[in-house]
């Protein structure tokens, strides 16, 4: 009966979704949206503030946002100030796990199978190669692809590897947590130092250069470095809470 | 069509939300239904033959027709948040194995 309900509400809700975007003006239909009616045109002309200069790959110089990748320019650049309280959403939710269950004295929870000499060499030599990718993602984040927050995850993920395939493995909590903490701070300093050298928060104080460059928009790469530092330092963190129980 | 999948995918986590009684199973919907939020709100900003908005050697002037980059990038901020709020859950889910020894509610409670 209460499984006919939830089924009930279910439709009623899915029919309401399709009922009020169906017919709708303000809706486009799928595929047929015209970019150049909303604002997003103004992010991918760099126009925010007005001015229309003709963005080219490779020539344009001193736009009003330096990455040539258009959601980097978002995230990092227009909506920085958005993207500091959403690493500190994930701050406080890794704070959160480690509440629940980091203590004093930990101890690597014990796996199913012992790790043979082939399978711990093997994952130390992948390891590498998935931290290097993790970081060339997270530093060409205003080129291509990608950004801080996948970086940061790959940089994580190449920590699970290592916990998984080595029983005794553990990670230096402390060094994540100093890294964790140096970088939120050198993000919120960057936003201060914009704040009092160029009237406001977050400002890009650096010369933008050539779009398209890899020494290009100015403190964006920066900033994407630090937060792929960030995120990863936090969910190796999480990773390592997870892994260990408390004991001896 | 891809719109009517999301919209499946959310009604199908909220189903879960409402019926299950497992905490893992929970935490699941949870994400299903997160994942059909994404997929419709991405969805919502598609152009029919548009390009990634992104300036490379090849797509080099603001003048081609470019996908709107703009609910891309608050997918970006909600997949982050997701991840924070699911590894919380599981947390919540690990200490309760702790204490009651079950994932399901309906068992927790007889000790």
């Amino acid at each position: 009966m209460k499984n006919f309900l939830a089924l009930l509400l279910t439709l009623f809700l899915g029919f309401l979704i399709v009922a009020t975007l169906g017919n709708n003006n303000f809706f486009p239909a799928y595929g047929d949206v015209d970019v150049t009616t909303r604002v997003s045109q103004k992010y991918i002309d760099r126009n925010v503030n007005g001015g229309s200069e003709e963005v080219i790959y490779g020539q344009a110089t001193n736009l009003e946002s330096g990455p040539a990748n258009t959601i980097t320019a978002i995230v990092a650049d227009y909506r920085s100030f958005d993207t500091l309280g959403e690493v500190t959403v994930l701050f406080v939710s890794s704070l959160g796990v480690a509440l629940l269950l980091g203590g004093a004295k930990q101890k690597r929870l014990e796996l199913n199978f012992k790790p043979n000499f082939m399978l711990k060499v093997g994952s130390r030599a992948l390891f590498g190669i998935i931290l290097m990718t993790g970081v060339y993602i997270a530093i060409h984040g205003h080129l291509t692809p990608g950004g801080g927050f996948p970086g940061g995850t790959m940089i994580a993920s190449s920590v699970l590897l290592l916990y998984l395939a080595d029983d005794e493995f553990r990670a230096k909590l402390k060094g994540f947590k100093m890294l964790e903490s140096a970088a939120g701070s050198a993000y919120v300093l960057i936003g201060l130092a914009g704040l009092i050298f160029g009237g406001y928060f977050l400002v890009n104080l650096l010369d933008n250069g050539v779009l398209g460059n890899l020494l290009s928009a100015g403190m964006i790469p920066i900033i994407y470095v630090l937060i792929g530092l960030k995120v990863g330092s936090e969910i190796s963190g999480i990773i390592d809470n997870f892994l260990t129980e408390e004991g001896v | 069509m891809l719109q009517y999948a999301a919209i499946v995918l959310i009604m199908l986590g909220l189903y879960g939300l409402l019926t299950q009684r497992n905490i893992i199973k929970i935490i699941i919907s949870l994400n299903i239904l997160e994942i059909g939020l994404n997929l419709f709100i991405v969805s919502v900003g598609f152009v029919t033959d548009g390009l990634a908005p992104i300036f490379t050697s090849i797509n080099n002037s603001n003048h081609l027709l470019f996908v709107d980059p703009l609910p891309q990038a608050l997918v970006l901020t909600a997949i982050v948040i997701g991840v924070g709020t699911t590894a919380l859950g599981l947390a919540l889910a690990k200490k309760i194995y702790q204490k009651y020894g079950t994932f399901e509610i309906d068992e927790m409670g007889e000790e």
